[in-house]
């Protein structure tokens, strides 16, 4: 993996880690990134990881852009030979899946989707060889995910699924952008999950949705006081299926003040998970649900 | 002083410099469109050049004044009057307690900005006043103006403007028939074809009725073509899909390889769509003055001719600062 500089105008560098999509380039990302924070280089205004790539905001007036690139490249060849372990958070959501509202926004999209006849849920189980949603659910709340980038909305993460890439679920986006998606709608495209943290257009297949908030600008909801958004790249996600009895009481909690997500604090080490990843990843669930 | 919200126009909205340092939370900056327009009202009304102003696009509000003060119009031609009372756009002028700011008819360009001594006085969100509507943050309330809105103006300005001051034509931006809008090539314009690539920068482009604060889409000219690939891993199966990755203010994305849109200050942060370019951060205010149907090209520049036209920018920024000491 060669990082490919590239300048977006007078006053944006982006760095390609890599063209197609990897815990490794990923993990690459997070570490440049944080060193390019940790460095403070006078004239940066913003330092943006995604998947895999990177974007850093600055002003030419301060720092050249031949400069800033240099500086990079230099941040990038001592970053060299890390453990490519970090101390995170792994939280537990808890999703409604073929629930009523996605299903009702889907149903006035049809015309802008690959399979008229299908939901969203069928299309992607039937694709990725599935005999029914239930086994294509199962799938997509196996194994954890990887907070792999914010963006798009407010507070809006992109997930990537911590599986070998021959079990990567893959789903193509709409042929045409829907004008609507439900806020905390579970969307889908290319291999990476993304939950909508407000309501708005949007081009990912749509599974279910959560009743807990990931963005609240007013810091109200209970876990958003400290923060008005939620996830940090390289946070770890487990998502559980649940039913809309549990869905409702969630919701009233949420209204009430009273609903906290599950969050415990876990090292992920990449080379460990690249040895054993099942076992590295039961591993690590204990963590969400042992004591 | 504040000021009362007749009726609203189009869509109006508080907005200040923006703010900075959220962007990889997906929280664009927002601000000014046309940030000369934006700098120069506060300076005619004797503001910080940062104070927060009103952004009107397209028609223009109609406000009730309760105290006394000074208020300055910049930016599109849209005429305007104070109790029906022609006023001098690009000028600071007086308003007695209870008079009325209305508009006519935009004649050119797309949007006003009207600061009034003070500045306009909402809570701080993230180190901006600025509006950000997708998220129902900052400005007023998080959302455009409504009839009967009350906004407050800082009543802390310790140069209360001076009436009649102006800043004639020449210490503006010049105005062009066709816009043109300057770019640096890049990021994955490498996927296209030689002629697709040609056909970009020699087309001449309408601006679609698509066309906000969070980008502009452009229609008219040829559909691109990419060189053939087999797609990475993760990124879809379009051949302009990437894999999800961060966009620049003013970056240039073919979806679908149909119609470019340029990101404006209210950018979506990041997605799947490969960027083919970036307007330099000097053409960012041209764009903000565009309305649909206008015809626009795309020029290929390099590197050192946008650091230059920041250059002669802040020197035109430098002299109306001079005009207005």
């Amino acid at each position: 993996m060669k990082t490919r500089y590239s300048f977006g105008g007078d006053d944006h560098i982006v760095g390609e880690v890599d063209t197609e999509m990897s815990l490794e380039a990923f993990f690459k990302v997070l570490l440049i990134t944080k060193l390019v924070r940790a460095k403070a280089i006078a004239g940066v205004m913003e330092v943006c990881p995604a998947n895999a790539s990177y974007m850093v905001k600055f002003d030419p007036d301060v720092v050249a852009p031949a400069g800033m690139q240099e500086q990079l490249q230099e941040i990038e060849r001592s970053a060299g030979d890390t453990d490519q372990r970090i101390d995170t958070r792994i939280i537990e959501l808890p999703v409604y899946y073929n629930d009523p509202w996605t299903r009702e926004t889907l149903m006035r999209f049809r015309d802008r989707h690959q399979d008229p006849d299908s939901t969203d849920l069928e299309y992607a189980a039937r694709i990725n060889g599935f005999e029914s949603i239930d086994g294509f659910v199962d799938a997509h709340t196996g194994a954890p995910w990887f907070v792999s980038m914010i963006g798009f909305a407010a507070g809006l993460p992109w997930l990537y699924q911590l599986v070998d890439r021959s079990r990567q679920l893959q789903v193509p986006k709409y042929i045409r952008p829907r004008t609507d998606t439900p806020r905390q709608t579970i969307g889908y495209g290319g291999c990476f999950t993304a939950i909508y943290s407000v309501r708005g257009a949007g081009g990912y297949q749509m599974f279910g949705i959560t009743p807990v908030p990931i963005f609240d600008p007013r810091q109200e909801v209970r876990h958003l006081r400290d923060s008005m958004v939620f996830f940090n790249p390289g946070d770890i996600v487990k998502f559980r299926s649940m039913e809309r009895s549990e869905y409702d009481r969630i919701l009233t909690d949420v209204e009430a003040g009273e609903y906290m997500p599950t969050v415990k604090t876990v090292t992920f080490s990449l080379d460990e998970w690249q040895r054993d990843i099942e076992g590295y990843n039961r591993k690590t669930l204990e963590v969400l649900y042992g004591g | 002083m504040a000021v009362k919200v007749i009726s609203p126009g189009l869509s109006t909205t508080v907005q200040d410099l923006g703010r900075h340092g959220y962007y990889h939370l997906g929280i664009p900056m927002g601000g000014g469109m046309d940030m000369f327009a934006l700098r120069c009202a506060n300076l005619l009304v004797g503001n910080d050049e940062g104070a927060a102003v009103l952004e009107a696009v397209y028609m223009g509000p109609e406000l009730e004044f309760t105290s006394d003060g000074h208020i300055a119009v910049t930016g599109a031609d849209m005429p305007f009057r104070i109790d029906g009372i022609l006023q001098e756009s690009w000028a600071c002028c007086a308003v007695r307690a209870g008079q009325r700011l209305s508009f006519e008819y935009l004649k050119a360009g797309a949007r006003v900005y009207i600061a009034i001594a003070g500045g306009i006085d909402v809570p701080v969100v993230l180190g901006s006043r600025s509006t950000y509507a997708l998220g129902g943050m900052g400005g007023f309330e998080g959302r455009a103006l409504k009839a009967d809105d009350l906004i407050q103006v800082s009543g802390s300005t310790n140069n209360s403007g001076k009436a009649g001051r102006n800043l004639p034509p020449g210490y503006r931006r010049e105005q062009s028939v066709m816009t043109e809008l300057r770019v640096i090539s890049g990021m994955y314009v490498h996927r296209l074809t030689e002629e697709s690539r040609a056909d970009f920068y020699s087309d001449v482009w309408k601006v679609s009725t698509e066309a906000d604060r969070i980008g502009y889409r452009f229609m008219g000219g040829h559909k691109f073509s990419f060189l053939e690939r087999e797609q990475p891993f993760g990124a879809g199966s379009d051949p302009s899909n990437i894999v999800d990755s961060c966009y620049p203010y003013g970056s240039i994305q073919i979806p679908g390889g149909a119609e470019p849109i340029v990101l404006h200050r209210d950018a979506v942060s990041g997605g799947g769509f490969a960027v083919i370019g970036t307007v330099i951060s000097v053409d960012m205010d041209l764009i903000g003055q565009l309305q649909p149907n206008m015809e626009t090209r795309f020029v290929e520049v390099s590197m050192e001719q946008a650091l230059a036209a920041r250059k002669d920018r802040r020197q035109l920024l430098d002299r109306a600062r001079q005009h207005l000491l």
